[in-house]
């Protein structure tokens, strides 16, 4: 589907991104956020737009959305207010939406992001606004259409991006890293399975050989993508359909058009649709709210790191390599369970690379996630503290490793049930290894004739008998030992 | 007592007679909606009666025998919601709608022990002057069955005045309290923006939407100020009072005097649009506040002059938005269609009536885009210049003076084909609305046997001063003691002309 594009086409891809805030309660009365509760369960007068309720503004969603402002470098407003939106739908309890447009909760800011392992590019934030979101059809019996309110009310922070990103692929990668920064500050869950973040996209393509006025089509809006890939393929198809019709001569009308996942296509939405006339005014039943400096540096400092700063920090900090780093914060918990070990005494570089094989590949093959795991951190050093201490081997620990995320058990105790012990005892081992060169005379003869590569065979035999369990390094050294021993006896009989 | 008219007593009244144990608070019930069930039928004052006292939630233990309001009577206007009664806004909208709870004012009245006796009528949705926007019922002035009883508060204005309840509840937007008080020969007030929750006040324009008490006298006023005035989490735009709970103490002087205070009556308000009678009024009125030893001065709010053409689109505008809501979805009427959009449509068509329908069209006019600079934008800026011209003057004096209305009530029918000229009855009233002032209208004298009302408007938070000033003056002139004939003797008077 990819369109070959032109040098001289420049592609401009704006986003307007809906991401439910984490509040327990909705934006304007205390019912539950909660999904996925029966229809209609979380509801009271205010939310469900009866006459006479009014809205009271929950103080922890303009919180987390000063929390979105800051992590995205944004200017916190000293003073927000709200307008209403005014449209009709069934599912909009009041007729109109309470959003804001003249004095958001924070302006002009800026996010980085990776588009490969090498290459950053960095987005301008245009504005961060709060909003209610509306309730949810659904299309029952009988071709009966009922609405469900639960979701109507939920605060919403909404994220506008000038136009600077320029490909599908681009915009998918800014949205991921996006949902990674705001689960680390706690401005929002993202569970994009409940539609915890929403995106409309701006795209238009630029023709920029010509010298007067740039040559490009009209801007299409894509509405309501609810997934990444959703986003990328519905904007491949959009950017074709746009340089084809530069290449033809033609700038496109400037509208609303929606994606058909099934069918692959994006599909014009009805004039109908586009002829809105919000008729914004400003919220007569909330007073505008003061951001004052202070309560915004207290948040900024409660903060938590954001997934770039920490990803530098864990360079610093740990020693790790960027690759690694920037592993390791791809999932906050990830980064949570290396720092917790290491600050329980595992090796920065042991740990990083345990999580990222062997734990990372049990999760895959179990497909579940991190905090699903019963094993601790402090598990996880004390085994590698195991391997360490020549306790086990290497390999022991990875035949260890699986039985212990499945039980939880601590790897000391489990490795013994198991019985994966390695025979350090030397002089355990020098008794395996003269049994061993009695029970083979012949390669004992054929070693003190020269034939150097029957240690090999005499070094399986060891660890046949003892059930692999004898360190390998000291069962090498004693074997030799012992050969020499032979070897110089020998020479004392001749 | 036989013929026990509680609705005909003062709140004062009913308090002694329960003290002296003349009477339980059951038997005012009970004859309380016995009166208004045979009286109000030449009235029409209330479109919901409770059918039985017995149906009301009643807690005759000790702490409620002892609150301020025990077995007061009251009406209470139809766009306060009750849980118990139908609220209906007198619109076919919302015909039989039960709201799933009581307005905040409601549920304080009744902590306080206050007899709901039932909804009382309005213009529709409170828009209008004269209640005729009724969509179910005529009210009729008790001073003259074929006058208006003035609006949209006409319903509580008209059972106070015909002595069915000793107090209702109103909303005024632009007077809708203080208009029908004057035409009824009644108090009503308007206390400061935000003082009385509107929390469960179906809204027509939030911004300038309050409560406000009609009563017989300013000491009944005051008492049930002393109830209502709260602070409510619930509303966002409702504010702590300074002065809560001591408005009746501000009235309980015996002879009250005003000495040094300063009274200015805006010319801008007296001028040939007003009635020459009314204007006579304001004239004595002037004079009784000098002989009460206040200085009465004339001064200037030449803006004062733009006030009704901002109110009208700041009014329009947020009404267009308040009453989106009506679609057919989730209450109230619905037309059935297998179109969402048609059903909206039919639903909205046949439930709103024709000013509603006149005022939502205005404000959506004035609200769309390319639009909405020159008249949305416009009228809140002049708002806001107003406001500031008001809010200046109160440095220079204590109160303001001015008529209520510019004539007294009209007949029935006579200006339901001119809105503008119906608009007209709320100019003296809208300035208070769009500065948030707290206002007050007095009985302040009679012409051809109707009351004429006049209008005391202080500063933002004084309204103690207003009720101070204006218990002055009914004491002085007992202009409120009159009563039309049919309410002592039980019979419609219908002398009009």
């Amino acid at each position: 589907m990819t369109a070959r594009i032109p040098e001289e086409y420049q592609v401009k891809i704006g986003l307007e991104i809906h991401v439910a805030l984490a509040t327990e309660t909705k934006m304007f009365c205390s019912c539950s956020t909660a999904f996925g509760d029966p229809p209609n369960t979380n509801v009271c007068p205010v939310c469900l737009g009866v006459p006479g309720s009014l809205p009271v503004l929950n103080r922890r969603a303009v919180e987390l959305g000063m929390i979105c402002g800051l992590a995205l470098d944004c200017e916190v407003n000293p003073q927000m207010h709200f307008e209403r939106k005014n449209y009709h739908y069934p599912d909009l309890a009041k007729g109109y939406q309470i959003s804001q447009l003249v004095a958001p909760l924070a302006e002009g800011g800026h996010f980085t992001f990776g588009v490969s392992e090498s290459q950053e590019r960095t987005v301008r934030i245009r504005r961060v606004h709060l909003e209610e979101d509306a309730g949810k059809l659904l299309h029952g019996h009988r071709q009966q259409t009922l609405v469900d309110f639960n979701r109507c009310g939920v605060p919403l922070a909404e994220i506008v991006t000038e136009p600077d990103l320029h490909s599908a692929s681009e915009t998918r990668a800014f949205l991921e890293e996006l949902r990674a920064l705001l689960r680390a500050v706690g401005a929002s869950e993202v569970r994009m399975e409940e539609g915890e973040l929403r995106c409309d996209t701006n795209v238009n393509v630029l023709d920029q050989s010509t010298d007067g006025p740039k040559d490009g089509t009209e801007i299409t809006e894509l509405k309501n993508l609810n997934s990444f890939r959703g986003v990328e393929h519905a904007l491949l198809w959009e950017i074709k359909r746009h340089v084809e019709a530069l290449q033809r001569g033609d700038t496109l009308t400037h509208e609303t058009r929606h994606w058909d996942e099934d069918a692959g296509v994006t599909i014009s939405a009805r004039a109908k649709e586009e002829a809105h006339d919000y008729r914004y005014f400003p919220e007569p039943d909330l007073p505008a709210v003061s951001l004052d400096p202070g309560w915004v540096d207290r948040l900024g400092e409660e903060m938590s790191e954001t997934p770039r700063q920490r990803r530098r920090r864990l360079q610093q900090q740990y020693g790790v390599d960027d690759y690694t780093a920037g592993v390791l914060v791809s999932e906050d918990d990830l980064g949570d369970f290396f720092e917790e070990a290491v600050s329980s005494g595992g090796d920065p570089g042991e740990v990083a690379n345990w999580l990222m094989s062997e734990v990372q590949g049990y999760l895959n093959a179990e497909e579940i996630a991190l905090h699903e795991l019963s094993v601790t951190p402090q598990q996880l050093v004390a085994m590698l503290q195991l391997v360490d201490s020549g306790k086990i081997s290497g390999k022991m620990a990875k035949e260890l490793w699986p039985r212990m995320a499945e039980t939880g058990k601590d790897p000391d105790q489990l490795a013994q049930e198991m019985g994966l012990q390695q025979i350090s005892d030397e002089e355990q081992l020098q008794g395996v290894i003269r049994q061993v060169l009695q029970e083979h005379p012949d390669a004992v003869s054929d070693y003190l004739a020269g034939k150097d590569r029957v240690v090999g065979f005499l070094m399986g035999q060891v660890m046949q008998k003892t059930q692999g369990q004898a360190t390998p390094q000291l069962a090498n050294e004693k074997l030799r030992e012992a050969l020499t021993e032979a070897k110089e006896g020998k020479g004392e009989e001749d | 007592m036989n013929d026990l008219k509680p609705g005909s007593l003062s709140i004062q009244k009913i308090q002694q007679l329960l003290r002296r144990r003349e009477v339980c608070t059951d038997e005012l019930r009970g004859a309380a909606v016995e009166d208004v069930s045979r009286r109000d039928q030449d009235v029409g004052s209330f479109l919901t009666v409770r059918g039985s006292y017995e149906g009301q939630s009643v807690n005759n233990g000790g702490t409620v025998s002892k609150a301020s309001l025990n077995g007061v009577p009251c009406g209470i206007k139809d766009n306060l919601c009750t849980s118990d009664l139908p609220t209906t806004c007198a619109s076919q909208m919302l015909s039989g709608y039960r709201p799933p709870y009581d307005a905040t004012a409601v549920k304080l009245l009744r902590r306080a022990g206050a007899h709901v006796v039932g909804k009382t009528n309005m213009d529709e949705f409170a828009m209008g002057s004269s209640t005729e926007n009724s969509a179910f019922a005529v009210t009729h002035n008790p001073w003259n069955s074929r006058r208006v009883p003035g609006g949209s508060s006409g319903g509580s204005a008209a059972a106070v005045a015909a002595g069915l309840v000793s107090f209702a509840l109103g909303s005024d937007t632009g007077g809708s309290v203080r208009q029908p008080a004057s035409f009824c020969g009644v108090v009503g007030m308007k206390p400061t923006y935000g003082s009385i929750s509107r929390y469960g006040l179906v809204a027509f324009a939030s911004s300038l939407d309050q409560i406000g008490p009609l009563a017989r006298s300013v000491d009944d006023c005051a008492r049930v100020l002393d109830v209502l005035v709260r602070h409510d989490e619930r509303d966002s735009t409702s504010v702590k009072h300074p002065e809560a709970g001591a408005f009746a103490s501000a009235v309980s002087e015996s002879e009250p005097r005003l000495n040094g205070w300063r009274i200015g009556v805006p010319r801008e308000f007296v001028s040939e649009g007003v009635d020459e009678p009314v204007r006579h009024v304001v004239r004595e009125a002037a004079d009784v506040f000098r002989q009460l030893g206040a200085q009465v001065q004339q001064c200037s709010l030449p803006l004062i002059n733009h006030a009704l053409s901002a109110y009208y689109i700041i009014a329009c505008s947020e009404a267009s938005s308040n009453l989106a809501r009506y679609d057919g979805v989730r209450y109230g009427l619905r037309a059935e269609s297998a179109d969402v959009q048609e059903m909206f449509i039919r639903s909205r068509s046949r439930g709103f009536g024709q000013e509603v329908k006149r005022r939502i069209m205005l404000g959506t006019f004035a609200l769309s885009a390319g639009y909405y600079e020159d008249y949305y934008l416009k009228a809140a800026r002049l708002r806001r210049m107003i406001s500031d011209q008001l809010n200046g003057s109160f440095e220079e004096y204590d109160l303001l003076l001015t008529p209520t209305t510019p004539t007294v009530a009209f007949r029935l029918q006579e200006r339901m084909d001119d809105p503008l000229a119906m608009y007209m009855a709320d100019v003296c009233t809208i300035p208070a609305n769009l500065a948030g002032i707290p206002a007050i209208s007095v009985p302040g004298g009679f012409h051809e046997g109707l009351p004429v009302g006049i209008q005391l408007m202080a500063d933002r938070f004084d309204d103690r001063k207003l009720l101070t000033a204006a218990r002055a003056f009914e004491l002085s002139t007992g202009h409120h003691r009159r009563r039309p004939s049919h309410a002592e003797e039980g019979e419609m008077g219908r002398c009009g002309r």
